[in-house]
Order: structure tokens, then sequence, then C-alpha cells
């Protein structure tokens, strides 16, 4: 009784306290028991562990997604990068010398500028003297940029951090054969004119065939299409569930664009092609279009096609993190707290995109929430028959038992709070790109609706997986 | 090092050894008894009551599903293909059953083929016959079938299984590695006897149609699919809602029954659109000419690597020709009647025989050892000590392989990753598997480790001290459970093991050379020798995919003590003034798949030359032969066989034509002996080589080396190349005659005394001619 009383009492002094505080500059603990009382119908904990400094994400920005091979064809990576970095600071006038740290994913890399992160920062006129790297862990590379950043605030190295991803697919690198390659190299150091001409006179026309940056899962040789078309025949998944949500993700990115909500977009201008504001790869159709595609990976009886794929995408995102306290001592509002996160991995043959099953409830449990308490979920929709093997299998007790090593299933994913604003498969997906885009969506969205806690999710080649605990950060 | 038996794969033929049987065939059962109790039930319950064949309607579609009630394998059984026949005419006759999608419930088996004891309890060529005109007869109804039917295969399509698939208008298969098609009947001395030989050379081409038919092989799914004997591949799916088996089967029939709809709706085209090497093809084989000689190849090549010994292959051939030639109708009549006559041969007698031993030698009768081998330590890298490490480093065993010089290691090593590199060209393999298998063998110069192995083969010099010298190392180092295994050719396992401080732990294991290509393993056990220690030992090698014969402990075991004899009489032939070349040729016509003289530079003149003295001192005079001084001086040289690149032939890398060694011809010279003209002839020279052999084989089991004549059998055959098509030295002793073998052996004993001694089982068997090692 005594506790209740006393706690009671605090939350009186709090709000009584917080009345008094201006533009929001609270310090740590009013702030979370002030939202504590805000929150009385929802669970009330605030997720911050003692010990660990309550990381912030001030905003988040990211180019327009464009398909690839059209507006942003002549781009190099490190113009996207530059241009949501560019975007991010005009956002929040930050100074260009207050980041101290900036990190970048991206998965394919152009070889002049592997560590594109450094060359963005540089080119967008960020001090020379703030360092910068470069990440890389399949489509989830920009979630690696940015708990690599949470590492670094939460660990005192930093207090301002710029995360992001870029990607782009009009240019990729395309390399001679192997053997060529040997040639040339071994040409290099062919010092006669003599062994010149041998070296070059045993260059076959095989050797010219170019070799494309594999799209194949290294390990087993199989294209990540082919694999999720086998999860969702493994899921007993149908087409026309397939093509339903491919439909529904469309529907609702056509909405969000429509109602403005996508406010995370920036516009870009691209010399000699115009202002680019809006994402292009839009494009609600009727449910019997989508039936009359034919499927893609597995022909001709597989069900994935076009429509319920992510497709090739440029595009670059950017996340301005902070510890809370700098954040607000720059006077800055922060949008929400950046909490627990977990990467997983299994095996990538037969479970390559099945991560979330597996993260969601280690993420839960190592933040003492549950599914229920979760407001807003933003997955990676990199197939449209990927997430819904992924519902079925956290809704299956076989799967947990068998393949989790868990007693009882995860539960029913409640579809109604995912993805509101589209997904992967309607707003496009650059691969490096698409965690900052997830971590900037599952914010506004928890802004816009009011929620509490946001679960993101992507899953990634090699079979690993990020999950991301957001919390709203709110103000009296 | 090397061990007795080596030879180069190339230079065998794939009939030969075409007994490089698949773990598939295993399966086939015998069931022809439970059948006929069967058989008799339904007259009481007419159609009610179906154990092997049942069928329901999806929509338009009757999935057909197979099912042998009690065994893990779908065979052609009478029971069953008589429920085939009522089900189909149920479905033919239901009208609102526009297609058929056949499919087996087993994970892992479609149909292995027909039933072999209901072929071997026939007594006539006529009965066989008609087995197969029965066969001809359902398969030709269902390729006549009115309505589409898609045959949906996962796992084993053999044989009758296959031809089956074949006679349905469409075959959709899984990619899974148990999915495997292929006509083994040749390596069991028969033909595809239901239709194979017809339909395959019209749906494969003929050379292909050969090249499955005549060698017997699986057929991987993809390849299949290339080869045009399937129209579409199914994935095999991983774990979702159920078990991944269970799943794929669902889905391959989900995907079958989609493709029956597709036929019926003409979505779905019969048949494939051929390319323009295909066309080239079937143009080229439209002309009589090109196909006469087709016939005249492949018939030439059947006789270089049979010498005419196997019935089956020209009979294939055969029956290819008449359905091409003569028409069907004229075909089918070959082939069932040819099937019949096949089946009724001592050839088919012995491979069926062979191949049921093989089945036998593939179970662990000494039960479940109580530790599975999970961490094995190798000693020595050498040709022997790597190829053990190859056959289990990809069996989820951690190997450990342990050498005493850095070179030795890096050759081991070496020796390893291509032999799995090979794998990757071949595809049978990736890249990345080889990588991670390779990632589980570990390459040392020390002891360290070792606290962690189940057992440790030994693969070092074969001098007694040596070996004891590692077996006291390693007892010092490893945990008293841990298996000491001595993998030596000749060195008597009790000799060994008295150094042990664990004697029950010892146990030997006879690997052939080269491992990954010989399948046998010989298993010696002492007196002292555990029972777990063996079944340890056994199941290891089961793992490692060995036929496994185990014998006791004596000098030479069983193997090397048949041998031995027999190199001791091909000594002297040689000393006799017989040219190595005609003796080659002597003995590869007998059917040993290498020549007897190149076997003896394969082993090593210098391992020959150890074995015969070590020999010689435990058994006496009996083991003699040629003057041992010939070897000897021959080692002195240098002449120490292949790996020296002279023998009593030379060898010369990238020549494939071998020469005769003058030298080693001088030192015969000098010790050349008068061949006797009353034993001399080219069968005399035959039947000494192989009564020696052969009499040395019955006394192993008349010692009690042998546990039985079928292992004795297994280990001639899988080990040492003893002709298949005689079914091994105890089949040969039933089928040519105990009193024929014992009358030669009398002559030549005249001659050279008791060295052709017979010995007193095999006199038994030649005094009561009802006296016979099979029934």
């Amino acid at each position: 009784m005594d506790t209740q009383v006393f706690i009671i009492i605090i939350i009186i002094i709090i709000i009584i306290v917080s009345h008094h505080v201006e533009g929001g500059h609270f310090n740590v603990k009013i702030k979370s028991l002030a939202f504590k009382c805000s929150m009385q119908t929802k669970s009330k904990k605030t997720l911050a562990k003692p010990g660990v400094k309550n990381i912030v994400l001030v905003e988040g920005v990211r180019t327009p997604f464009l398909l690839s091979g059209t507006i942003y064809n002549d781009f190099m990576a490190h113009d996207l990068a530059r241009a949501a970095l560019l975007g991010l600071l005009n956002k929040t006038s930050l100074p260009k010398d207050a980041v101290d740290y900036i990190v970048y994913g991206t998965v394919i890399q152009e070889v002049k500028t592997s560590n594109v992160a450094r060359e963005a920062a540089l080119g967008a006129g960020i001090s020379e003297k703030i360092p910068a790297h470069t990440v890389t862990m399949a489509c989830i590379s920009a979630n690696q940029a940015i708990t690599t950043a949470v590492g670094l605030i939460a660990a005192g190295q930093c207090d301002v951090v710029v995360a992001g991803g870029v990607e782009t697919m009009s240019d990729m690198p395309i390399r001679h054969s192997r053997k060529m390659r040997k040639t040339m190299l071994t040409l290099n150091k062919a010092k006669t004119l003599s062994q010149r001409l041998t070296l070059l006179s045993k260059i076959r026309l095989g050797y010219l065939t170019p070799e494309l940056p594999a799209l194949t899962e290294f390990s087993t040789n199989e294209t990540m299409g082919h694999s999720a078309d086998r999860l969702t025949a493994a899921f007993g998944v149908s087409r026309r569930e397939q093509d339903e949500f491919a439909f529904r993700s469309h529907s609702l990115a056509k909405k969000a664009q429509d109602a403005g909500l996508l406010s995370d977009v920036l516009s870009v201008n691209v010399p000699g092609k115009g202002i680019v504001s809006k994402d292009n790869g839009i494009r609600p159709s009727s449910m019997e279009q989508l039936e009359k595609l034919k499927p893609v990976f597995i022909k001709p009886h597989g069900t994935i096609t076009p429509a319920s794929s992510s497709f090739l995408t440029d595009g670059a995102s950017a996340v301005l993190l902070m510890s809370e306290e700098k954040a607000l001592a720059m006077g800055y509002k922060p949008k929400a707290y950046l909490r627990d996160f977990v990467f997983v991995s299994q095996d990538p043959k037969d479970q390559l995109l099945l991560g979330p099953s597996y993260a969601t409830p280690e993420v839960l449990e190592k933040s003492g929430i549950t599914l229920d308490d979760i407001d807003v979920f933003e997955f990676h929709e990199a197939f449209a028959g990927q997430i819904l093997a992924n519902l079925k299998a956290m809704d299956s007790d076989w799967f947990a038992q068998t393949c989790m090593g868990r007693k009882s299933k995860v539960g029913v994913l409640p579809i109604e709070k995912l993805n509101l604003w589209g997904g992967s498969l309607s707003l496009g997906h650059p691969f490096g790109a698409t965690g900052a885009r997830l971590v900037t969506a599952a914010v506004n969205r928890l802004k816009k609706e009011g929620g509490q806690y946001a679960l993101v999710a992507a899953c990634a080649a090699g079979g690993q997986v990020v999950m991301k605990v957001i919390q709203n950060y709110f103000f009296i | 090092m090397d061990k007795i038996v080596s030879y180069r794969h190339k230079s065998i033929s794939p009939i030969i050894i075409c007994l490089h049987y698949s773990g598939s065939l295993n399966r086939i059962k015998p069931w022809f008894l439970r059948g006929c109790l069967l058989k008799l039930l339904p007259f009481f319950f007419l159609e009610a009551f179906r154990s092997h064949v049942s069928y329901e309607v999806k929509d338009d579609v009757a999935v057909i599903r197979i099912n042998n009630p009690d065994s893990k394998v779908n065979t052609l059984s009478i029971p069953m293909q008589r429920e085939m026949a009522e089900v189909m005419n149920e479905v033919w006759a239901n009208g609102a059953v526009k297609s058929v999608v056949l499919i087996s419930s087993k994970p892992g088996c479609f149909i292995a083929g027909a039933d072999i004891n209901m072929i071997q309890a026939c007594r006539s060529a006529e009965e066989v016959t008609a087995l197969s005109q029965e066969g001809q007869k359902m398969f030709e109804k269902i390729e006549k079938s009115p309505i589409p039917i898609v045959a949906a295969i996962n796992g084993s399509c053999l044989g009758g299984g296959l031809e089956f698939a074949l006679a349905c208008q469409y075959r959709v298969a899984t990619k899974s590695r148990k999915t495997v098609l292929g006509t083994p009947e040749v390596m069991l001395g028969l033909l595809p006897g239901a239709g194979g030989t017809q339909r395959l050379p019209k749906m494969v081409g003929l050379p292909s149609a050969f090249d499955v038919m005549l060698t017997g092989r699986n057929i991987r799914a993809d390849k299949a699919k290339k080869m045009g004997l399937v129209h579409q591949l199914v994935d095999p799916l991983g774990p979702g809602l159920k078990d991944s088996d269970v799943r794929t089967v669902e889905y391959l029939e989900e995907v079958a029954v989609g493709f029956a709809k597709g036929i019926v709706n003409k979505s779905i085209p019969l048949t494939k659109r051929k390319g323009i090497m295909q066309k080239l093809q079937d143009y080229a084989m439209g002309i009589p000419f090109v196909r006469q000689q087709i016939y005249k190849t492949v018939t030439k090549r059947v006789m270089n690597q049979t010498k005419g010994l196997y019935p089956a292959p020209l009979k294939i051939i055969e029956c290819v020709k008449a359905g091409l030639e003569k028409g069907s109708e004229a075909g089918y009549l070959e082939e069932s009647q040819n099937f019949g006559k096949l089946a009724m041969t001592p050839e088919s007698k012995a491979l069926v025989g062979l191949y049921q031993g093989q089945v036998a030698c593939k179970k662990n009768r000494f039960g479940t050892p109580e530790r599975e081998v999970k961490n094995l330590a190798i000693l020595g890298a050498g040709l022997m000590g790597a190829g053990i490490a190859q056959v289990t480093v990809d069996k989820g065993v951690n190997v450990i392989l342990k050498d005493t010089a850095t070179e030795g290691l890096s050759r081991g090593q070496d020796q390893v990753y291509k032999g799995f590199n090979a794998k990757v060209k071949k595809k049978s393999i990736t890249s990345f598997e080889r990588d991670t298998t390779m990632s589980c063998l570990t390459g040392q110069l020390d002891y360290s480790g070792f606290e962690r192995v189940d057992m440790v083969i030994e693969a070092v010099f074969e001098d007694l001290s040596i070996k004891h010298k590692v077996l006291k190392e390693v007892e010092a180092v490893t945990p008293p459970h841990c298996i000491f295994a001595t993998n030596t050719s000749g060195l008597p396992i009790k000799d060994i093991a008295a150094a042990s401080k664990r004697p029950e732990n010892v146990i030997g294991m006879h690997y052939f050379s080269p491992v990954d290509k010989m399948q046998l393993l010989e298993i010696i056990t002492t007196d002292k020798t555990s029972k777990d220690t063996t079944a340890s030992a056994v199941a290891l090698g089961l793992k490692q995919g060995k036929i496994i014969i185990v014998v006791k402990d004596g000098p030479g075991f069983y193997t090397t003590r048949c041998l031995s004899p027999m190199l001791a009489e091909l000594l002297r032939l040689l000393q006799e003034g017989v040219e190595p070349k005609k003796l080659d040729l002597l003995t590869t016509s007998f059917g040993l798949p290498v020549g007897a003289v190149i076997l003896a530079d394969e082993v090593g003149i210098d391992v020959a030359a150890h074995v015969g003295k070590t020999m010689t001192k435990a058994f006496g005079s009996r083991l003699d032969g040629g003057n041992i001084e010939v070897v000897t001086t021959m080692v002195e040289k240098g002449f120490t066989g292949r790996k020296a690149g002279k023998g009593f032939y030379i060898y010369e890398k990238g020549s494939k034509s071998r020469n005769i060694n003058p030298a080693a011809e001088e030192i015969l010279k000098k010790f050349k002996l008068s061949a006797p003209p009353s034993v001399s002839s080219d069968s005399d020279v035959q039947y000494r080589l192989v009564s020696r052999f052969v009499n040395e084989a019955l006394l192993c089991l008349q010692e009690g080396i042998l546990s039985n004549p079928m292992e004795g059998d297994i280990g001639a055959v899988f080990g040492l190349g003893f002709p298949p098509f005689l079914g091994g030295p105890f089949r040969f002793v039933d089928a040519f005659g105990a009193d024929k073998l014992v009358q030669k052996m009398k002559k030549y004993e005249e001659v050279y005394g008791n060295q052709f001694t017979a010995c007193q089982l095999l006199q038994d068997h030649a005094k009561d001619s009802s006296k016979k090692f099979y029934k």
C-alpha cells in the first residue's frame, strides 16, 4: 500500500514539475516517469535500463526510392548517399562540424568508393576531421549501421552519429572473368614485349565472359527468390494470399504517399533530370492484373511473381542519432528511443528469410514486453510470401517446438498494425538503405498513431536478421 | 603402405565393376511370401481391401498412392501389380476423372524396382518370360491410357519403377538427393524386362539409352531432366508447418496435380520442343546405316569391357535392335524372352547372390555401439591414411590426420582435397560443401587433441616395432574408451595388440587402395577384441559407405591370404617364361578386372615380397611358388612397381601403353625355370592361378577365419577383383564343381607338390556333390 501511495505522489510531483519545465528539456528521470503517467492504459515500462545510456533518434530522411535504371541512372552510390546526408543536415539544421561519426551500410560496393560513407561525407562538405566507415550485412546493412552507431554512443565514444545506407542497382561492378583478371594482372608484371605477347596470346574467347555480381547465396548457390518460393511452398502460402499482400502493400503505400505521410522523403535534384520528390515504384493495380503475372523464380509452377517480390531499387537513407542528453542539450526534440535489438541467423538454405520468426520472441523477451504491447510493426517485405510464411511460422506450435526449441508458438502478429504506409514491395528496396527507412517509418508512425512501441524487423541474405524495439518519445 | 590390392580406376570397365551397387538397390526387400498370402485376401473382401494401392479424386484428378505395407520401399510385387490394375480400371471407368497423378506415400522411394524374390522363385525361363509379359501388358495399358497419367517421383525410381514411370504420359521428379532414376538390372545380369529396352531409346535417344541400360548407373533428377527422362523438377522444401520430407511429398503432389490439370486444359504441352542438337540426333538415328554403326560400336565396346563374359549387356543391345529394326511387337517379344533366358543364367544368379551378400554386408550384426565415433584420428597421411580420411570426413566425423613430417602431411591433405574437388567438378557437391567438409579435417604432427578422439586408425609403415611404438604413444594420450584400429594388410592383430594396455579395444581395419574407390573393408577381430569394439568399427565402416566382412585374426587374415598363393604362382609362371602381357590377357579373359602382373606392379613388388616372406614363414612351403629371390632382386634394383615407374612394366607419365621392363625380363631370365608341358596350357595357367586362390579361400572357411561363404565371396569380389560373374570363390566351386577343381589340382599337385593339395573342405565337397556352399 505504501509503495502505491508513494508512486502516486511521485507522479503528481512529476506532473507539476513537468509543467514548469520549458521546451521539453527534461532530464532523463523526469521524462521517463512523465511518460509513465501519460500512458496509463499501456504497459508502464520505459525499457530504459540502468547503466545504459538512452539513445534517441532525432530525425530520419531518405531520398525518393526509384526503380533502378530510371532517374538515378547516372548517379554513383556516393551521390545518393551524399544527397541523403545533406538532406538530413538541412532538415535538422545540424552544423557540419557537430557530427562525431558517420556510418553507412551498402551491399554491392562500387570498387572506387568502397568506403562510401567517407566519400559521401567529404562530398557533403562535412568536416574532414570526422571519420566515417561503411558496413555491409546484405539487406540489413543500414540496420547494422544504426546499431553500430548505437554502440558508439552507448560506449561513450560519440554523442552524435549519422547512420544510413545506400544502394544503386543502376550501376554495378561487372568484372572480367577470373582467368582474364589473372592474365591482366600478370601482364602488369611482364617486362618484355615478348612476355606480354605470350600472355596476350593465351587469352581465349571464353576469358571475355564477364562476371556479374552474384545475386545468389554464395554458400548454397541459390537465388533468394528461389529460396523464398520454396519457403512459401513449405508454409503452404498460396499464390492468392501473396497477390493480396502485394496489392495491400501498393495500396497502402499509395494512400500514405497521397496523404503526405511519407514525410521522410527528401527532394533531390538530379542534374539534367529535374527534382524528384516521390518514390516511383508504387503501382497499385488490380488483383486481376496481379493474377496474370507468371512466376519468375520457379517456373512454371512457382508462386512468386514480380509483383510479390521487392524490385531492384536505387536510393539512400540516413538517420541522426544522439545520446538523449546531447540531443536535449542541443535543443532537439527527439522522436524516439532506440531500445533493444538482436541479430540472429539460421540455415541459409531452407530458412533464409525466416529470421523474423526467430528474432521476434527473442527481442521481446529481452525487452520484457509482449507482442500485444507493440503498436507499430515495420517488417521488411523482401517477398510477400516471405512475410506470410513468417506470420504462419510464428503462429505454429509445430514450428516453435521443432525448429525454434520453444514450448509454444510466438503468436498471431496483428497484420492491421503491419507496414501501414507500404513496404519494400511497393516503396522499393535499395538493399543497403532499407534498414534506415524501416526505422524512420516506424518512428514516424509511432508519432502519427500515438503508439508506444514499434518493432522493426528485416531479414537478409545469409539467413541473418535484425530486430529492433523502438520506443516513442513522449512529451507532456 | 600400399595395400595388397590397388588398381587404377580408369582401367576398370564400368560393367565389370558394375557391382558399385547403389544404396537404393538395397531397399528391394524380399516379400514374395507375404505377397502370396495377401493375394488370397481380395477373394473374400473383393475391392473393399487394398493394402498396396489407394486413390482419391481431387477435383477431377485421381491421385493414386502406392504404399507397400510393412516395408520401407515399394516394389513391383504381384499384389501391387494386381491392385494397381484394379485401381486403374476403376479410375478409367470413372467419367468424372480427367487425369491421374501416380505418387508414392513413402518418403525417399517411388518404386525401387521389381521384387527380386518374385523372379528368383521362378523355376524356368518361360515363367520369367511370362512375368515380363504381364509387366509389359500392364505398362502398355498405362501408355495407352485415354487420360493423361503424371508420375510424381520422389526417391528411388529404379528398374521396374522407372519402366512404370516411362509408360506414363508425364513425369515430375523432386530434386532431392534421394531421387535417382536408373535401370540397374544389368548389374544383376538381367535387362529391363517391362518395356524399358523399347521405351528408353525412343525417349532419350539411342546413345543415352544404351548408356543408361548398359551401365545401370543412377541418374540424378537434374541430369534426368536434361536427358529428357523427366519433364519437370520440383525443389525439395525445408521445414515449414510440417516435417520437410512430408511437406515435400505433399508439394510434389500439389504440383503434379497442377500439371495434370494443365495437360488436360492444354496449357502444358506433352511434348518438349526439341533443340537443334536433338533434331540432328533424331535425324541421324533415322538413317539405318547410322544405327547399324551404333550397334556395332556399342557391341564392340561391351565385348572389350566384358570379354564376352557377361551375357546381359549383349542381350540388351539385341532387344533394342529388335525393337527399332523389326518393330515394337518383335522388340517386346525379344525383351521378354531374353529376360527369361537371362534370369536362368549362372551369371545372373551369381550377381544376384552378390547383391544379396552385399545387402547383408551393409548391416551391423554386432548391434549398435555404446558410443558413436565422432572424433577420429588417423596416423599416417600416406595413400591409405589420406584415403580413409577422405571417406570419413564428409560423414559428420571430425578427423585428425597425423603424420610425422610436413611433406607427408601436406601430400595427404592435398589428396583429400583433390578427392572432394573432383566431386565439385562432377557437380555432385558444391565448392562450399567441399570447403566446409575440409574444415572438419585437421592436419597435425603432434598428438594434441587426442584426448577427445573415440577411435584411432593407424596406417603407418608395416613394421611390428613401429606399430608397437605408435600404439603405446596413442594409448598414453587417448581416453580409455578409445579404440585402436590398425590398417595392416598382413601383420597379425594379436601381435600388434600384444603391446596394448587395452587389448579389448584393439581391432584390425583393413582398407583397400584406393580407399575412396574400393568398396570393401575387412575387419579383423582377435580373441580379446570386445564385441562393442567390433560394433563400433563396423558402424564407422558403414558410415564410410563400405561393404564389410568381419574375419578372425591370422596371418594375412582372409584377403591377403587368398592373394598371396596366387601371386606366388604368378611369379613361378613368369619364371617359367610366360610373357607378362600374355599372363595379363589370360587373367583378364578369365574375368579379373586387371591383369595379374599389372596387379603385382600396382600392389608394389616390395610389398608383395614382404607379404610373401611373412606368409611363407607362417604357412611354410604350401605358400611357395616362384623364387622369392626374383622379387628381392627387383626391389634391390628399385623396380618396386608402379609407384617407382618401373616394375615388370615401365610406367611413363602421360603414356597409356605399357612396355615390358627389359631389366626385369633379364632378372626373370636369370631365374628361368623350365615349363612342364603337362600343366602349361593357357587354361592350365588360368587354373593354376585360380585354384590356389580358391583353395586358400576355402581353407579360411575351414579354419574359421571366415564365418560364412558369403562373406568370403564378397571379400574376394569387392576387395580382390574376383570375377563378379562367377560370384566369388565359393559360388565358383558350387558352379564349377568341386570334383572338377580337385581333379585339376591333382594334376598340378603331381608336378608341384603340396601347394596344390586341395583342402579338406574342398575334398569333402568333391566327394559329395550334394554339398554346396549355397543352397
